[in-house]
């Protein structure tokens, strides 16, 4: 099943600033609702994200419970040479979920 | 004696004077889908499908198309091939009628039609995260076409009954849909746009759900608001009501998968 929507440009200038934008398909359970019986809903949640730029790592989050479902992750670099972004979700339950993208730097 | 009366005739004109004002359907040129409401982020979230939520079901559809389900083996695409041929345009059409039935059905149920009766599968629950997969990936085919539906003959009948029940009070509140979305859609409720209510996007994804969700989930939400027993997911009046909906919005662009605040 689909769970991650990447969006890194295809190619770009050396030293151009480039946006990168990540959404990830999961629930975000935070632990504090309860069912009609009263049981507390366990916490399911991210609780890491992180980015590698060809094995060096360039941006990290922390997630918490007051973050909405299919958490959105935006944030800028600078494109240094072609290569490789590796993304991966850390979460409860022994969520993991990796993705990658490439770019062409000239 | 004489001033009662007076009160009694002032009243009755009162209400003459609403039920005229109640009766105003919004002319054609003002019709404004739930888009234009919105806030400039929500928009710019809803135009990029890197950050539109609701491509994520959408792929999840793609995958279940293709994937081989029932006692026939077979997928969506080994009858209906590329999707993106066979199926655009269809849901501008739906709730369409359907002959066996003798009744219009929405595409949810067209779904769990053809899995009974082409995959000989078990119908997928409503709301489940499946069945909403596959009814947006189809939807998302006709993204940009012109709603149509309700242009069948046969389908008369059930958009006049779906007509009454947009109209009909009820409820604690004792209000009719068109109390909000014919005569005051231009206003607020609390912090919220009153939209005209074109269901031009769904399932679209709601960011107080924080998922995906049906039309029928919507209008169990609009029911329970105002106080009434909201119908059962598949019930044939909920059918009805998407179907006039769907014919008042005749001529407005798909835009599923939408996001709404």
């Amino acid at each position: 099943m689909a769970s991650a929507l990447i969006n890194v440009p295809a190619r770009a200038k050396r030293g151009a600033i480039i946006e990168i934008k990540t959404l990830m398909s999961h629930i975000m359970e935070t632990g504090y609702r309860h069912t009609a019986d009263g049981e507390v809903v366990p916490r399911n949640i991210i609780t890491s994200f992180s980015c590698r730029y060809n094995g060096t790592e360039i941006f990290r989050a922390d997630l918490f419970p007051a973050i909405a479902a299919n958490p959105f992750v935006t944030f800028f670099t600078v494109a240094t040479e072609s290569g490789k972004f590796e993304f991966e979700w850390i979460g409860d339950r022994g969520f993991t979920e990796t993705a990658s993208a490439s770019i062409t730097v000239e | 004696m004489r001033s009662a009366r007076t009160i009694a005739l002032a009243a009755l004109l009162v209400a003459a004077f609403a039920s005229l004002l109640s009766a105003n359907e919004i002319p054609q040129g003002e019709r404004r889908s739930g888009y234009s409401f919105m806030s400039p982020d929500t928009k710019a979230m809803q135009n990029d499908d890197t950050t539109n939520p609701g491509m994520l079901w959408v792929l999840d559809g793609e995958a279940l198309w293709k994937s081989k389900a029932g006692a026939t083996g077979k997928a969506c695409a080994d009858c209906h091939h590329d999707a993106g041929a066979s199926m655009k345009g269809v849901a501008a059409r739906y709730p369409a009628f359907d002959k066996t039935l003798g009744r219009p059905v929405n595409l949810e149920q067209r779904i769990n039609l053809c899995r009974a009766r082409h995959q000989e599968a078990t119908p997928l629950p409503y709301e489940s995260r499946d069945l909403l997969a596959l009814t947006a990936f189809v939807a998302q085919q006709s993204r940009g076409v012109a709603v149509e539906a309700g242009a069948d003959p046969e389908l008369e009948p059930f958009v006049a009954r779906g007509h009454d029940l947009f109209m009909q009070r009820q409820g604690q509140l004792n209000l009719g849909c068109t109390n909000c979305h014919d005569d005051n859609w231009d206003k607020r409720l609390a912090g919220s746009a009153i939209t005209q209510g074109h269901p031009t996007g769904y399932p679209l994804y709601r960011l107080e759900w924080q998922s995906l969700g049906s039309l029928q989930r919507r209008l169990r939400a609009c029911i329970t608001g105002i106080r009434a027993q909201a119908y059962d997911y598949g019930a044939p009046e909920l059918v009805e009501l998407e179907l006039y909906l769907m014919s008042r919005a005749r001529g407005m662009p798909i835009e599923t998968p939408a996001v709404r605040p």
